[in-house]
């Protein structure tokens, strides 16, 4: 009866979603002509399990779909399928490890082939390939078998318990290909299938007319969508390139295009934008967090290749005094004033949403410089040899702070060594081109995952809406080394016998309620213990033309995940 | 001439190999990862498994023979088979991209006319406007003109381009009204088909403000430079030897001075020719020309390095033989210059 | 033209004729100003920062986003004040201490690259125009300069310099040396192949013939006869160098690869402020008129200096 319940309060049971967001505005397909989209980040191919890459995942979203995805709440609605499957429904085995989707009836593919579960096994089957190098594997995690007992039918065996079984065939990341069409794409072969790869086949309200690859998209209304007058535009062209300031600038104040997509933009900046008159801001929040991650282990040059950033501890920042400072040093509301306006929240908490999840114990949005200064003083953390900068056990608080080069990034920098400096550190502040630092080159002294400084500064964030994975990142054995050619998503290093334990509790509870408790008593374990300093809660900001109607932010899924529901305000 | 032509044609192949090999060696060395941008939720051994699919984990040297083979045997087959309809490279593995999974020269392909359009334009407009501004400016040396051209080509110089291009939209695009005659668009369209003097227009429209950007940057480069060696040659001997034979004026100063002082300006001119192909990557960016210099910096940035590759590359071959026909210029500009 | 032209270059130094050659670059108009205008932003960025004494990089954010105090004359609602006469960036810093501090960066590197790809250009244009042996190999070789993408050398570059020059001088210094060696390295091709254009016409001038008739050494025809001679393609390719390289640098800062974002320079100061062009004009005009005037006036200069040491031209 638990689980039952577990699964009812995961999956809230919703009406057909789609007509609930079309404002009832009815008329015949392709009836508004031309809607066009501008991402700055051109996207270079129209399948997501070989790219992964945001602007890929939604622009392929306009033309493959998955089964069931998330709506604007992050709950979870049916797409291509009756129901959501739930142990109450009888989607869900009672044990936890086989959920069956009923497809609908009468689906079709863009080409008028009816859309069958072989197809759905069938991507299964591409993604799972040991030699696809398939993005979104993932996803897949844990899947023992996909059976197609009918036509309309698909049963997937975990091979174990799975209190969260909506991993494969939901949302933006995991859509349907067409068995017919990718056949010959299988394992090796999947790169060279580059007419598949850029105009999939698909269920959703568009086919592509034209792909130019990290340039612009044409796409012309499906014929065979499953839905009676939609979708309303009947073509759309999306362009990529340039900045998130042209893109902003080209539907707010010269009214060129209808929508622009993610523009990290500084608040006065879009308020400028918007007096243009032509085009509207609006903003979601997911789970995204623009956090200081504190260096657990010891960064210092002076130690070797095998050693810098593996052994633990820090010199300085792993006195609790000492990061708590550094926390109450910093004035959140005004980074967020500065750096995200509309589209930011002071962030207190390494998960910060869904809201079951959000931990309500810190308070962060007051600055105290006196009282960090107090706090380390209380330490013995004090300035000894009267050169300004206190030191530790006779060790400096010198830091190297760095981050990706944004501009954003760059105002929060400054800022935060200022009031570093006030409480009697010494900040060194550097920046690195976002492909070197997020890239995992273990050749490159420059990755984030390297971690060759004291502080390092990004936003990290978490697909659909269990943290589980994401929470996983804290764990001892995931922390980079040479040993793991310094992959690993434990940045930090962070390393607590208690947390593991809670997090292995965590991977065996299926009560939501409960899971939601362990996830939250977790959070608080991280900030509590000098794993991070969460900064700000940061949300999507994109525009939209005043005359485009039916735009409803997503955050849990694709943007254009309702595109085929757009439509021109008359 | 013929002869040294054949030679240095025969030094650029080698010349040529060499270059590949250390821009190879080069992209090896950056730091840097294809895998960048893929989202952080995906995880390590996921991506690991990608670059493999990606060819990465072999040995360098067989990265690069690959490479070659590709791209001096494979690449000239699929010309020749659509130029003539054969089939000698079916089912041959070309040079493929890593953000696209696609054959890199079809991209390259793709790309090359809006960039011809835009940059090739500015070109010719920016040489038409520079050469007979360098002319008169150095003929009447310090006059106003020259002042004038002196002040406007340096402040035009030292203006970046991701300056002056916000500035003409914000002029021409956002503060203009759409309906005047003087509106233009900022984001140029690639997918426009010019069939007819409606998108003639249209296609000239959305060219008028990366042009106008780009082209004040060459004519005060180019400026410059012509001012500069006009003014060499206008004191020259031979100057005053033909001005006492009784020359007119115009034929002195355009037949005689003009053709001594073209030798740095053609070298300048041939240095820039490649750098058309190469787009003008700032300005491309600004007003979304998607262009070769925007594949050049996308491919860049995601480390695409297959792209990156061959992108440079074609522009070493492109640098290499606009340096031999600055060369053989030379020779016929001033038939002093001995190459033998 | 002149009455008094010789046939060859330039005449053997002496200390009369290096007074000449100041007699007649003092007459140059647009030297003289040039000079003194560079003489002042030279004191501005380097004595500046000792009269106004407010710290560059001292964040206020209470007194953020203020106007120059000129816009008061026109804008009595503007938010303006005498502590701040040139305003404040939208972290409150102030734009007159930035000017200083940034003309500091960006000055010395524009001088260094620019002399730095000067003295290589001219070297290998005129070692390549004049012996023929050297050159196929040395236009070979900046064919394959040429041809080298500038990005990924700065990467590597960084890579592999950063932290051993970390090691030995500050951060600053230490990019400095990075960024004007690679931009010094990768900017003197063009001057080379011009020189070596003039060089390869020159040095079959009758006078060229002459004095190696007479059996001058190769130093001496090319330091008196062909560097007098190529002056000029070299003075504009120097002052286009200086606007080059303070852009280039400013590019570099803004891909994340060039100085540290807290220290700022013109080039930076210019494109950080480029998204709120609109509303705050002088953050881009007054930078962007920095660079703008500086190159004008090391150009003037050049042109100045080329005049006087133009014997043909000199004593008109």
């Amino acid at each position: 009866m638990n689980l039952k319940s577990a699964l009812l309060g995961a999956v809230a049971f919703s009406t057909f979603a789609p007509a609930l967001y079309a404002d009832g505005h009815e008329g015949e397909r392709g009836r508004d002509g031309n809607v066009s989209i501008i991402y700055w980040q051109a996207p270079s191919i129209m399948n997501p399990f070989l790219s992964g890459g945001t602007k890929d995942v939604e622009a392929a979203s306009m033309v493959i779909e998955p089964l069931a995805r998330y709506n604007p709440e992050g709950e979870l609605i049916p797409w291509l399928v009756d129901e959501i499957p739930t142990v109450a429904n009888g989607g869900v085995s009672e044990d936890l490890t086989q959920i069956t989707w009923k497809i609908t009836e009468g689906i079709k593919w863009s080409d008028g082939t009816p859309f069958t579960s072989a197809d759905v096994k069938f991507t299964a089957e591409y993604c799972m390939h040991p030699e696809g190098g398939c993005a979104q594997v993932t996803k897949f995690e844990g899947v023992k078998s996909v059976e197609t007992p009918d036509d309309l039918t698909v049963v997937v065996t975990f091979e174990g318990q799975t209190p969260f079984p909506y991993g494969p065939f939901v949302g933006g990341e995991s859509p349907i290909l067409q068995a017919a069409q990718f056949a010959d794409c299988l394992g090796a072969a999947a790169p060279n299938c580059t007419e598949q790869n850029f105009n999939p086949i698909g269920t959703g309200g568009f086919t592509v007319t034209e792909f130019k690859p990290n340039d612009v998209i044409q796409l012309a209304a499906n014929e065979n969508y499953r839905h009676e007058g939609k979708p309303a535009f009947a073509t759309i062209n999306f362009k990529g390139g340039g900045d998130a300031t042209a893109a902003g600038r080209a539907v707010m104040e010269t009214g060129e295009f209808d929508y622009a997509w993610n523009l990290q933009l500084a608040p006065d900046v879009i308020a400028k934008m918007e007096e243009g008159g032509k085009g509207v801001p609006v903003a979601g929040f997911g789970p995204l967090v623009e956090r200081i991650m504190l260096n657990n282990t010891n960064p210092s040059p002076d130690l070797g290749p095998d050693e810098r950033s593996v052994i633990r501890p820090h010199p300085f920042l792993s006195d609790p005094a000492v990061y708590k400072a550094m926390s109450l040093a910093i004035d959140r509301p005004l980074l967020v004033e500065v750096g995200y306006g509309k589209a930011g929240k002071v962030g207190c908490n390494w998960v910060p949403a869904p809201p079951a999840f959000a931990s309500d114990t810190f308070d962060c949005s007051v600055q105290d410089i006196e009282g960090a200064k107090k706090m380390l003083d209380d330490a013995g953390v004090v300035d000894t040899d009267g050169d300004g900068v206190r030191e530790k056990d006779g060790v400096p608080l010198k830091v190297l702070y760095q981050t990706s080069t944004n501009a954003v990034r760059q105002d929060f920098q400054a800022l935060i060594k200022d009031w570093l400096e006030q409480i009697g550190f010494e900040v060194e502040l550097r920046n690195v081109d976002s492909s070197v630092f997020f890239g995992g080159d273990p050749g490159s002294p420059d990755t984030f995952q390297k971690f060759y400084a004291d502080l390092e500064m990004y936003a990290n964030t978490f697909n659909g809406t269990d943290p589980q994975a994401y929470l996983a990142n804290g764990l001892c054995d995931k922390a980079p080394s040479p040993a793991t050619q310094w992959q690993g998503e434990n940045i930090s290093r962070f390393c607590m016998e208690e947390y593991d334990a809670l997090h292995a509790e965590l991977a065996q509870t299926a009560d939501a309620a409960k899971r939601a408790e362990i996830g939250r008593k977790l959070n608080d374990m991280m900030v509590e213990n000098g794993g991070m300093i969460p900064l700000v809660h940061r949300g999507r900001l994109s525009a939209h033309a005043n005359t485009l109607g039916g735009v409803a932010l997503n955050v849990w899924d694709s943007e254009l995940w309702n595109v085929a529901d757009w439509y021109r305000m008359k | 001439m013929l002869t040294y032509t054949i030679r240095r044609l025969l030094v650029a192949i080698p010349t040529l190999l060499f270059i590949s090999l250390v821009i190879f060696l080069l992209l090896q060395l950056a730091p840097g990862d294809p895998m960048a941008q893929v989202p952080l939720t995906v995880p390590p051994e996921v991506k690991q498994k990608m670059r493999e699919a990606l060819g990465l984990g072999q040995p360098i040297h067989v990265q690069y023979w690959k490479w070659l083979v590709q791209f001096f045997w494979i690449e000239p087959q699929v010309m020749i088979d659509y130029f003539f309809g054969t089939g000698l490279a079916e089912g041959k593995l070309r040079v493929i991209s890593w953000q696209t999974r696609s054959p890199v020269m079809d991209i390259v392909v793709q790309r090359i006319p809006q960039t011809l359009w835009v940059v090739g334009t500015a070109y010719i407009v920016g040489i038409l406007i520079a050469l007979p501004i360098g002319i008169y400016s150095a003929y009447k040396q310090y006059s106003v003109f020259d002042q004038a051209g002196t002040f406007v080509s340096m402040v035009g110089f030292s203006i970046p381009p991701f300056f002056s291009g916000v500035l003409v939209i914000v002029i021409f695009s956002v503060n203009m009204p759409r309906e005047s005659f003087f509106w233009f668009p900022s984001i140029y369209d690639t997918t426009l088909v010019v069939d007819s003097w409606a998108s003639f227009g249209q296609q000239v429209r959305q060219m008028v403000l990366p042009v106008m950007v780009l082209a004040l940057q060459i004519t005060a480069q180019l400026s410059r430079y012509m001012r500069a060696s006009m003014l060499d040659n206008l004191n020259q001997d031979y100057v005053r030897t033909a001005r006492a034979k009784g020359l007119s004026e115009s034929i002195v100063v355009m037949v005689h001075v003009l053709r001594n002082s073209m030798i740095p300006v053609v070298t300048v001119i041939a240095l820039g020719v490649p750098a058309i192909f190469g787009g003008a990557i700032i300005t491309e960016q600004v007003f979304k020309v998607n262009g070769i210099g925007q594949l050049l910096i996308t491919a860049l940035f995601a480390n695409d390095l297959p792209m990156v590759m061959t992108l440079t590359f074609i522009f070493a071959i492109l640098i290499v033989v606009f340096n031999l026909i600055a060369d053989v210029l030379y020779g016929i500009l001033d038939p002093r210059i001995r190459y033998d | 033209m002149t009455d008094t032209a010789t046939n060859t270059a330039a005449a053997p130094a002496s200390p009369s004729r290096w007074k000449d050659v100041w007699r007649q670059y003092k007459h140059h108009k647009g030297a003289f100003y040039g000079g003194i205008f560079l003489l002042f932003i030279t004191l501005f960025v380097m004595v500046g920062p000792y009269i106004w004494t407010l710290e560059f990089d001292k964040l206020d954010i209470r007194a953020k986003d203020m106007r120059p105090i000129y816009t008061a004359l026109w804008d009595s609602d503007a938010k303006v004040g005498w502590n701040h006469p040139l305003g404040t960036d939208n972290l409150g810093r102030d734009l007159l201490a930035q000017l200083m501090q940034g003309g500091r960066a960006s000055m010395a590197v524009g001088w260094t690259a620019m002399v730095l790809a000067l003295l290589i250009g001219t070297l290998v244009g005129v070692l390549a125009g004049f012996f023929k042996a050297l050159d196929g190999i040395l236009m070979r070789f900046t064919d394959l300069v040429l041809s080298l993408p500038i990005l990924p050398l700065l990467l590597v570059a960084v890579t592999l310099f950063r932290e051993r020059l970390l090691s030995v001088f500050s951060p600053e210094t230490g990019m400095f040396i990075l960024i004007v060696a690679i931009i010094g390295v990768t900017s003197w091709m063009q001057t080379a192949r011009i020189v070596r254009g003039d060089v390869l016409a020159l040095k079959e001038r009758e006078f060229v013939l002459a004095a190696r008739s007479v059996g001058t050494s190769p130093y001496k025809i090319i330091t008196q006869h062909l560097l007098p001679n190529v002056l000029s393609p070299i003075m504009v390719s120097a002052t286009l160098g200086l606007a080059t390289a303070i852009i280039t640098e400013s590019a570099l800062s803004f891909l994340g690869v060039g100085f540290p974002s807290d220290f700022p320079t013109w080039g930076k100061l210019l494109s950080d402020a480029v998204p709120r062009m609109t509303e705050y004009p002088e953050r881009v005009m007054l930078p962007g008129i920095a660079i703008s005037m500086t190159v004008l006036a090391v150009n003037y200069m050049g042109d100045g200096l080329r005049d006087a040491l133009d014997p043909r031209i000199r004593g008109r």
